[in-house]
């Protein structure tokens, strides 16, 4: 009953803060979006230049993914001033000159000449794809986590901002003096913030998947049920936090103490290549978990027996911080 | 119960400071009560441990024969801030309904004290504003009757006329005088000596001990002083 004022008036506060609500459903789907364009554009063109070369050759390069253009005169000068990314001299001995702007597309240029010298015994290979296609693109691989992180960031700075602000106006400690138990207001707020993330969270799946034509191989259902999650962890976290800020700047502040690194961790970043104490400590942050069960479902497909320890963890820490915010509301009432 | 607030051998320290000073106090049940001090000087602290918001260091304060802190203990007290702590973004009647689902009480019931207690602050016409748009004095007045929601036994108001305007104060004591007759406690803090003088009993709070107590009489003619103001010169003045 006391819960369910909590809820009411959380959901009443937050309907008329339009520009709030604008926030939490708008901006994750610009963002996205943006994201979408920006990575879906395709891999651009790595042009080789060659001089001197014998035909064949020319011929073998061309079938590369490199764009070749031969030249009769060229100076590493020239390359400078051109926009191509390498240059390669056949005489004796042969000099390969990469401009190096673009450390991958240096590679790119380095592998298809490696390939180059296995030629001509090399096989045609048959290659299979144990997760996507050969059109996966980066994005497929880290908008599962873009979709777990936009639910994280906002139902954490929301709900942070909504409960400091109790703080500050006193009305937590004036509702502290009324029978209510810390319990019934935690519960209260997740609730109330949680049936926000909940909408958050379906526009978000939603754009994503039939608008934005993000792969997910999964069911979408697991989707809904790791952000509902990854909401509760937020918001958990984000109120936790709140106590150990005395204004709304303050609160502002732990975005990049709290929030960035764990965007480090979660998946943009190959974690395998990181040293172990680094790994480590992705390990104690929400989001590995939020990103290692999302990228799972989405876009390997991973049902709930693949991802349950995700959950469990999760949840493990949301049990932690609403304990730790339980006894944090000891300060305005002994009992 | 014949002591409806009893302090005895309270203190309370912050850090280093000690705020209230093994005080012992008894406030009779059914009388208006008014504890005055200067500012800083415990008052509002004296009242958060009678609440039970913040834990007594030594000795015990019981509240209704119950023993502080005490959870059902707070259905009740009536409580009013010293700051208005309202939900501003809600409008008064939300902000009422509100605090008042956290007690047991029917919708009907509700709906009553929700009416009752905006006519006594003077706000029925004003129950669908939002709250940010209302005038100080109306959210004083809006916590007032916030305070009187569940139609509590004891009422402690922790200087409820600020900023309110002579008439409604007049009304708000009248009502406060009724409350009393009905057999409430009321237990206020107050800057203002002529609302002292209104009260049954008096007690002196400075630096965090209890200076004086007794009825507005006895106090004047113990500080031999024609008025509460001057006695409240004196009594201050006695220490320094």
């Amino acid at each position: 009953m006391k819960t369910l004022a909590m809820v009411k008036r959380i959901i009443n506060q937050l309907k008329r803060d339009k520009r709030t609500l604008a926030l939490l459903f708008l901006a994750p789907m610009l963002v996205l979006t943006l994201m979408y364009f920006i990575f879906e554009s395709d891999d651009p063109k790595t042009t080789l230049v060659v001089t001197n070369a014998q035909p064949t050759v020319v011929e073998q390069l061309k079938k590369t993914s490199l764009t070749i253009v031969e030249k009769d005169q060229y100076s590493e000068s020239k390359l400078k001033s051109s926009e191509y990314a390498a240059w390669l001299e056949f005489k004796n001995p042969s000099k390969l000159y990469l401009l190096n702007a673009e450390p991958s597309s240096s590679k790119a240029v380095e592998m298809a000449i490696a390939s180059l010298s296995m030629q001509p015994q090399k096989q045609k290979m048959a290659t299979t794809y144990v997760y996507g296609d050969k059109n996966t693109k980066v994005f497929d691989i880290f908008s599962p986590m873009l979709i777990g992180f936009f639910v994280f960031f906002f139902v954490f700075l929301i709900a942070g901002m909504a409960l400091l602000k109790e703080r500050t106006t006193g009305t937590l400690e004036r509702l502290l003096a009324t029978p209510i138990k810390r319990g019934e207001i935690i519960l209260g707020y997740i609730i109330g913030f949680g049936f926000f993330a909940l909408i958050q969270t379906i526009i978000i799946v939603l754009y994503a998947v039939y608008v934005l034509k993000i792969e997910s191989v999964g069911s979408i259902g697991y989707v809904f049920l790791i952000c509902i999650i990854v909401a509760l962890v937020a918001l958990s976290l984000g109120t936790f936090l709140s106590s150990f800020a005395a204004t709304e700047f303050q609160m502002v502040q732990f975005i990049p103490l709290v929030i960035v690194p764990q965007v480090f961790f979660s998946g943009i970043f190959p974690l395998d290549n990181m040293a172990e104490w680094l790994q480590g400590l992705g390990r104690i942050m929400p989001m590995y978990y939020v990103a290692d069960a999302l990228n799972g479902v989405m876009y390997k497909g991973f049902g709930f027996s693949d991802i349950w320890l995700d959950l469990l963890i999760l949840l493990g820490f949301s049990a932690i911080f609403l304990l730790l915010n339980m006894l944090g509301l000891k300060k305005y009432r002994a009992i | 119960m014949k002591f409806a607030v009893e302090l005895t051998n309270s203190s309370k320290k912050f850090k280093q400071t000690i705020v209230i000073n093994e005080l012992s106090l008894q406030v009779r049940t059914g009388i208006l009560f008014a504890l005055i001090g200067p500012s800083g000087g415990g008052k509002t602290t004296l009242i958060k441990m009678i609440m039970g918001m913040l834990k007594s260091d030594t000795g015990t304060v019981t509240a209704l024969n119950k023993k502080v802190p005490n959870k059902q203990l707070l259905h009740d007290i009536g409580y009013m801030a010293q700051a208005d702590a309202l939900y501003t973004d809600l409008t008064g009647q939300e902000n009422l309904e509100f605090f008042g689902k956290m007690y047991a009480m029917s919708k009907k019931e509700l709906q009553d004290r929700i009416t009752y207690a905006s006519n006594i602050v003077d706000l029925a016409d004003h129950l669908s504003k939002k709250v940010e748009d209302y005038s100080g004095g109306m959210k004083r007045r809006l916590s007032l009757a916030i305070a009187l929601i569940q139609d509590p036994p004891l009422l402690i108001l922790d200087e409820p006329t600020v900023g309110i305007d002579p008439l409604l104060k007049l009304k708000i004591w009248q009502e406060l005088t009724q409350l009393k007759n009905q057999g409430k406690t009321i237990f206020v803090t107050t800057h203002a000596m002529d609302e002292a003088e209104k009260c049954d009993e008096i007690a002196m709070l400075r630096e965090g001990s209890i200076i004086a107590t007794g009825t507005p009489f006895d106090l004047k003619q113990q500080f031999n002083a024609a008025d509460l103001d001057e006695v409240f010169l004196q009594a201050g003045g006695e220490t320094q």
